[in-house]
Order: structure tokens, then C-alpha cells, then sequence
């Protein structure tokens, strides 16, 4: 299909992450399906692009393992219909509040198969944790958008469910306080795996702690005493409904744009206060703003110059072609990202125009 | 190890070369003199050596940058070099190169501790990375056992590991950033403080691109909170299946130790004889460490010791102090140093996964015999890192082709069963040859393509990592 294209190619998995405005006939995944290999003693996974992510989740949690950066469910804000795919969690790089402490879907990938842009099927990386063996594209691949190739196969470091967790919440903190108190937690070896300040509506302050039962406990006690500054803190039990909240940003659910700044945590709530009228939800202890602004607001203009970057998740196509969805690199990094596209898919057939303007010649 | 042919007109413009790097830089930047070049020569593969036409050593990334324009355009190949500790020749130069070593570069530029990064010029060691956030209760994860003289610089060009990588991840997990010059002499910023940089993800694909692509002159890092505590475990086997099966049935059971070493009785007993830390007479040896408060570690380790007691171990010893656990680390440690006292080796990184290791180490035992070569193994077997080490006579002649014919063997049984020929140091030279085992020629073609579009000259760390055949073409259409 890839070489038979006179056309581009819109690639899609299980469509529930369609963010962009590419174009083009549909290539799906969808009949890529089924797992390869899992060997819950080696933390390995190795699945077809196309199985669905429910279906991975379902087979790991019989041996008590997870994918351990927690994939955000995309249908939530943006109302798409579907079943997320392996591959579309890849090639978005997909992660959750988990990846302030193990890292991102990207840290946790071993491996990819992929179909260039010319047709050949080729490989990278492994099956195996440590592997520094020719250049890394398995990870240039991820957090690729589908549009350097198309992802058919990947391998994956699982790690095992912690079988304790409890959560730390206090409400009512004023945003900059509330990235002090997240700060303070993470930069103590209580060894926080999510810590998030909810800021629309009822303002909440979120701190969660993983591992055995007794540790949990010892933690959540000594960090309620770290943290007592900023008020009294409630130990809330498991609270996996929360976290899929954060997750998923279920707080900004409702009608408005919503863009997603990755940013120094320190400069995450004076960046929130410069769009007027938004509301927002800092996850990764401020260095994720998932912020929710008025319909064609230019986010990126009214946050102006600062360390870190804006996607635009979900708004009407007219705005996301205006403003464009993701983030241009500045002019030499933007040549050396257009000539890697000419090499991965010399006739720009893949998802064209979708991250950066279309350079190929289809 | 073939190298290309040192391209006579080069050679010839030696002196001319020399003087515009000199003009160009501040005194002292410039080394051109035979006796102090030879400095260069090599790196920690120190089988191979060969001294450069010149050296530069910069102090800023505009120096670095006015070293690559210069050699760019007069088409002079620039090998990279941090502290000259790579184990694959990884910054082995060749003849008609300048070395471009970062050693100068090594501030501490930026300290975050609030959003726990730092930034530092690419030639600071590794431990002194820590050194610069210790006092205020961080450190940097990846713990090469090179940390104390390794730099930054190669950390990033390997994607280097360590003993706690099992927890803490390699170098590109633990990236946020780099200053990365290009070879025309481009300055490009990737990433900063902040994760997931914009963008293609540039930072995975330099992380481990051997300094192929670019010079790294700076870099930000993330940083951890120190633990409360670490404890670690020492459980003797009489045989590596055993073993290995410990080590499976740690990981399913849900705990995350940092460390899960393993040592076989060749190497136990090199050890033994070299550092006496009374390591127990047996086949195979783990040693698991665990971090976390004092009543953390007891959980762990109360669940770890369940499982090692289920297989039966001939020694299982618990450490109660400081010092208890310093003896448990003193032979693992010096494992390499004990090696070495047995005569010259030769440290090979094949990965496989963790279910082969009981194969993997008896057809690393027969191919010792086979080869009349002794075979220690002592590694990171939580994620299957291999490190064999295999003892050979330098002065002795054939000895080394032989000990290099027994590596690519045992470096193709780690591809056989599904791993990989490194897991942490790198292809450089070293592996160079046998890249065309794990990859098809349509994978390494468009591993070459990426350099094509950073390197288009193909003047950047020359004849590292890709075959010299599988690169030929390019190499000659780049002239």
C-alpha cells in the first residue's frame, strides 16, 4: 500500500488520538493484531501496532505488571470514538501523572518494526532492556506522529503493579503554593509517583505514593509532616479514580481549546496566569499545564517566550490549521528535522503536513 | 580492526591545518607536536592506537564551534573525545583527524533543585555531577564504573548505563537537554529543562549516536532525591540456572531492587584471590541491593530472601552494617581489577533477555574451552547485561585475534537468542564488524541516512559503529 501510494497517507490506529489535520486515504492498522511475545520474568512485551491497548492492559494485569507511564485515554477530551491502539500510544508517546517518576511511554520502549516511506519493512532496537547498538530511531520513532513511518510492530519494558498506594490531598491551595508543595514532595526521597494540582474548579492538590503497604504508610506519614506548611493533608486510600481523572484531564472535559505546555514546574503557574480566562490542571509537579482556553485564543502568543513548548489538543479545524498544532523548532533544528523526514519518507506520503509543513512531493 | 587509509593530502596540509586552528583559537587550544599528540592516541580499548594530526581543546561551545567550521572546511575528519574512557574505541583517532576533546568544558552552569535539573559543560565527570548536588541530598543516576574519570560528553555519545540502571534507567532516560554543535559549526539548543523536548524527539536519536552527529558541549540532567538508605543481599547458587531463576522469580514478585549483580565462579575465584571478601566457594553468585528506608529495605528484602530460600542457595548473607555491605561490594568492585591481575582482557556488553542467561552461560563455557580461553562473567542481570571478560596474552602472538574471534562468537550468541551485541559502551570500533549480524542492510542504510542529513560530509568520528564496507559509498560520494 505504501508503495503502491499516488497519494498521502493518513495513518491510523485505533483513531481516538487525531489531533492533527493530516490528509489523505486511510491506512489502518487495525488488522496488525495479537502479542508476539510476553515474559512477565523479563518485564517483556512484544505486540503487533494495531492491538488494542485494553487488550494489552487486560493480559498484564493477570501477572500483576502494567505499562508502567500510564497512557492518557484520549476520548475523554476529545470525544473520539475508537479503541486506542499499541501503535498510537508509540507514535503520540502517550503517558500519564506515572511519568514525573518511571518516565515516558518513550523511556519504556525496547524495540520497533516499522514500513518507511519507500515501502521496506525495517527494525530497530530489540526485545532486551539495554541496548546502545546503532542509532536509537525506535525512540525518534515515537513521539512521531506516524510521520516518519508506520509503526507495525513494538517491544516494551513492563514493569510490576504496586500493590499499596495511597494519596495525599489537600484543597484550596492557590496555584504557586500548590507547585511549592509538589516541588517539596518531589525533591524528597519519598519516591512520589504522581503529583498533580487540579486548579480548575474546586482547587486540589494531588500527591500519590506507590510500593508495599508498610512503606506507603511509613511515607505518607513523614511527607504529611514535610508538607504540613501548606495545610492538612487527607490519606485517602488506592484512589485509582483520581489519578484516571488526572490522567485523562477529565476536568476540562467541557466545551473550549485545550492545550498541553510541557514547561519548567517552577514557571508552570505564572505561564497558566498569562492566558486570561483559562483554567487548568498541572500534572508532572507543574511541568505539564493541560491548559483549557477560550475557542481560537492564540496560546502560544500569550505565553510568549519561555523554556518549554504548547501543543494544541483539541480545538476547531479552522484553528488548529491558523495556529498550527504543534510546536516548530527554531530554523537550524527545523532543517535537520525536514531533511530526517526526506530520508524516512522521501515522497512525503505519510501524514502530511501533520507536524511540520509538508516538505515531500506527493 | 581495519581502518580506512589517513588521506595523504591531508597529511601533507598538516602544518597549514595546524596554523589556522591556532589563529582561530585562544594559545593553548591547539596541540600539534608528535610527542604530546600521542597523548591521544588511544582510548580504554587500548589494543588499538594511532595519534592524531592535531588536538584541539576548547573552553566554549563558540571554540568547539570554530574548531568544526574550520575542519569542515578544509574536509579534515573530527573525532570527539570526553575523558578517553570508552572500552569500544570509541574515540580512537585516526591519522589524518583532529581530536576534538571537551575536558575544559566542565562547569556546573545551572542548579534547579526545586525542578530538579542541572546543567553542566559536557566534559564534567559523571561523579562529579553528583558532587555538585550531593550536600543538598540529589544525584545522578547513571553510574558507569567508569564514573570517577568519564565524562558527560561520552555518557551521552554511548547512552552509558550502570549498576542502578535497573531502577534508574540509562543516560537518554535521565536527558532533558543538550547544546549540540553540528559539523559546519552550528550551534542547535534541544530541549532544556523541562521533559518530553518539542518537536522530533532529536535528544533519543543523539543519546547514543557515538558523536556521529554532533558535538555535545552542554547538557541538563535530571536529578534525584538521594534514598534514605540502600542494603543489599549476597546469595550464593551451586549453578547459574538457579541462579537465574532467582533473579526471574525477584522481578515477577513485584520488587524493584536497583542492583541485581551476578558473578560465575571463574570470577568469583579471580576475586577472591585479588580482594578476599569472602565470597562463599559456589557457581554462581547475585548480589541484590535494595534502597529505601530501614523498614523498606526489611520488606524488600524479606520477600527477596523468601524467594532465595524457595531455590535452595548454599550461602545467603544478609548485611547488618556499613561495613558488612561494603565487604558484599568489595569483590564485585574489584572484579574487573582481579581480571585483569590474570592478564590482559577484553570486557565484551552483549544484552539478552534475562530467560536465555542459563544457555548463554554454559555456550560461553564451551566456546572457552573450544577457544582455550578463560571466561569470567560478572553483570547486570536484572536486565541482561552481559559482561564477559575474557583473559588473553597481549605478548603472546595470535592471542589477541583469538580472544577477539571468541568475542564476536559469544557477541553472536547474544544476537542468536534475541539480544543484542551492547548494551552500554557502545559499538565504536570494536563491534563495528559484526553490526551486519544484528541489523539488515536496509536497517543500517537508513541508520546511515540519519547521519547523511547531521553529517553530510561524513567527516565526524570516522569509522566508528557502521562496517567500512556497508559505509563505503557514502564515504567516497562524500569527497
Amino acid at each position: 500500500m505504501v508503495i503502491g501510494a499516488t497519494g498521502p497517507l493518513r495513518i491510523v490506529g485505533g483513531g481516538t488520538r487525531s489531533f492533527g489535520v493530516a490528509q489523505g486515504e486511510v491506512l489502518s492498522t487495525a488488522g496488525l493484531s495479537g502479542v508476539t511475545l510476553y515474559e512477565p520474568g523479563a518485564l517483556t512485551l512484544v505486540v503487533q501496532a494495531g492491538t488494542p491497548l485494553a487488550e494489552v492492559e487486560a493480559l498484564l494485569a493477570g501477572e500483576g505488571q502494567a505499562l508502567p507511564f500510564e497512557p492518557m485515554d484520549h476520548r475523554v477530551i476529545l470525544g473520539t470514538q475508537g479503541t486506542p491502539t499499541m501503535g498510537g500510544m508509540v507514535a503520540a508517546n502517550v503517558s500519564g501523572p506515572r511519568r514525573i517518576s518511571v518516565g515516558a511511554c518513550r523511556d519504556f520502549l525496547l524495540g520497533v518494526r516499522f514500513v518507511d516511506g519507500a515501502g521496506r519493512v525495517l527494525k530497530n532496537g530489540g526485545r532486551v532492556m539495554k541496548n546502545v547498538t546503532g542509532y536509537d530511531l525506535a525512540r525518534l520513532l515515537a513521539g512521531s506522529h506516524g510521520t516518519l513511518g508506520v509503526l507495525t510492530e513494538v517491544s516494551l519494558k513492563v514493569l510490576p503493579v504496586a500493590r499499596a498506594s495511597v494519596t495525599l490531598v489537600l484543597d484550596g491551595l492557590e496555584p504557586v503554593r500548590a507547585v511549592q508543595a509538589l516541588s517539596r514532595a518531589l525533591g524528597s526521597p519519598y519516591e512520589v509517583s504522581g503529583a498533580a494540582h487540579v486548579a480548575a474548579g474546586q482547587a486540589r492538590t494531588l500527591i500519590r505514593l506507590e510500593g508495599f503497604a508498610a512503606s506507603v504508610r511509613y511515607r505518607a506519614e513523614r511527607l504529611c509532616a514535610a508538607l504540613a506548611e501548606f495545610g492538612d493533608w487527607q490519606v485517602v486510600p488506592e484512589a485509582a479514580d483520581i489519578w484516571r481523572d488526572v490522567r485523562d484531564v477529565s476536568a476540562l472535559a467541557g466545551a473550549g481549546d485545550i492545550w498541553r505546555v510541557s514547561c519548567r514546574p517552577s514557571d508552570a503557574p505564572g505561564l497558566a496566569a498569562r492566558v486570561p480566562g483559562s483554567d487548568a490542571v498541572f500534572d508532572w509537579g507543574g511541568g505539564l499545564i493541560w491548559l483549557r482556553a477560550a475557542p481560537g485564543t492564540d496560546v502560544r502568543a500569550a505565553l510568549g517566550a519561555f523554556d518549554g513548548h504548547a501543543t494544541l489538543i483539541r480545538a476547531a479545524p479552522d484553528v488548529k490549521a491558523r495556529l498550527g498544532v504543534f510546536p516548530q523548532s527554531a530554523a537550524p533544528l527545523a532543517a535537520i528535522e525536514a531533511g530526517l523526514r526526506a530520508r524516512f519518507d522521501p515522497r512525503g506520503v505519510f501524514n502530511a503536513g501533520l507536524m511540520a509543513p509538508a516538505g515531500g512531493v506527493i | 580492526m581495519e581502518m580506512p587509509l589517513p588521506d595523504a593530502g591531508t597529511l601533507a596540509r598538516k602544518s597549514d591545518i595546524v596554523a589556522r586552528l591556532t589563529a582561530a583559537l585562544p594559545p593553548g587550544t591547539v596541540i600539534s607536536d608528535v610527542a604530546e599528540t600521542r597523548a591521544y592516541e588511544c582510548d580504554a580499548l587500548s589494543a588499538y592506537r594511532c595519534a592524531p594530526l592535531a588536538v584541539a581543546l576548547p573552553r566554549t561551545t563558540a571554540e568547539v564551534a570554530t574548531v568544526l567550521r574550520l575542519c569542515h572546511d578544509m574536509r579534515v575528519p573530527v573525532v570527539p573525545r570526553g575523558a578517553g574512557t570508552s572500552l569500544a574505541g570509541g574515540s580512537l583517532p585516526t591519522a589524518d583527524s583532529v581530536v576534538l576533546g571537551v575536558a575544559r568544558l566542565n562547569a556546573v552552569l545551572e542548579t534547579d533543585l526545586p525542578n530538579r535539573t542541572i546543567r553542566v559543560g559536557s566534559g564534567r565527570t559523571n561523579l562529579s555531577v553528583t558532587g555538585a548536588v550531593e550536600a543538598d541530598g540529589f544525584f545522578y543516576a547513571p553510574d558507569p564504573s567508569s564514573q570517577l574519570a568519564c565524562a558527560i560528553a561520552g555518557n551521552i555519545a554511548m547512552n552509558s548505563g550502570g549498576a542502578h540502571c535497573l531502577k534508574y534507567g540509562v543516560t537518554t532516560n535521565n536527558l532533558l537537554g543538550v547544546t549540540m554543535v553540528t559539523m559546519d559549526g552550528t550551534v542547535h539548543e534541544i530541549g532544556g529543562a523541562y521533559l518530553d523536548a518539542g518537536g522530533l524527539d532529536l535528544l533519543a536519536l543523539i543519546c547514543g549516536s557515538e558523536g556521529q552527529l554532533g558535538v555535545v558541549t552542554e547538557a541538563t540532567l535530571r536529578i534525584l532525591p538521594k534514598p534514605e538508605g540502600a542494603r543489599p543481599v549476597l546469595i550464593g547458587y551451586d549453578s547459574s540456572e538457579v541462579a537465574g531463576a532467582c533473579v526471574s522469580d525477584i522481578i515477577k514478585a513485584g520488587v524493584l531492587p536497583v542492583a541485581i549483580e551476578f558473578m560465575d565462579r571463574p570470577c568469583i575465584e579471580a576475586t577472591e584471590a585479588f580482594a578476599h571478601a569472602g565470597y562463599p566457594d559456589c557457581e554462581a553468585l547475585l548480589i541484590v541491593e535494595v534502597e529505601g528506608s530501614p523498614a523498606e529495605i526489611d520488606e524488600q528484602l524479606a520477600i527477596i530472601l523468601e524467594i532465595a530460600r524457595r531455590h535452595d542457595p548454599v550461602e545467603l548473607r544478609e548485611s547488618a552494617s556499613a561495613e558488612e555491605s561494603a565487604r558484599i561490594w568489595l569483590g564485585r568492585k574489584s572484579a574487573f581489577g582481579a581480571m585483569g591481575q590474570m592478564g590482559d582482557y577484553m570486557c565484551l556488553d552483549g544484552t539478552i533477555p534475562v530467560s536465555q542467561l542459563p544457555f548463554v552461560l554454559r555456550r560461553i563455557g564451551e566456546l572457552s574451552v573450544q577457544f582455550g580461553l578463560k571466561v569470567g562473567n560478572v553483570f547486570h542481570a536484572g536486565d541482561g547485561n552481559m559482561h564477559p571478560l575474557i583473559i588473553y596474552d597481549a605478548n603472546t602472538p595470535g592471542q589477541q585475534e583469538k580472544c577477539e574471534a571468541l568475542g564476536a562468537e559469544i557477541l553472536k550468541l547474544c544476537v542468536e537468542v534475541g539480544g543484542c551485541l551492547t548494551g552500554e559502551h557502545g559499538v565504536g570500533i570494536e563491534k563495528r564488524d559484526l553490526m551486519d549480524y544484528q541489523f539488515a542492510p536496509e536497517d543500517l542504510d537508513m541508520q546511515m541516512a540519519v547521519k547523511d542529513v547531521f553529517d553530510p560530509g561524513w567527516l565526524l568520528n570516522p569509522a566508528k559503529v557502521f562496517p567500512l564496507a556497508a559505509s563505503a559509498v557514502r564515504r567516497m560520494a562524500a569527497q
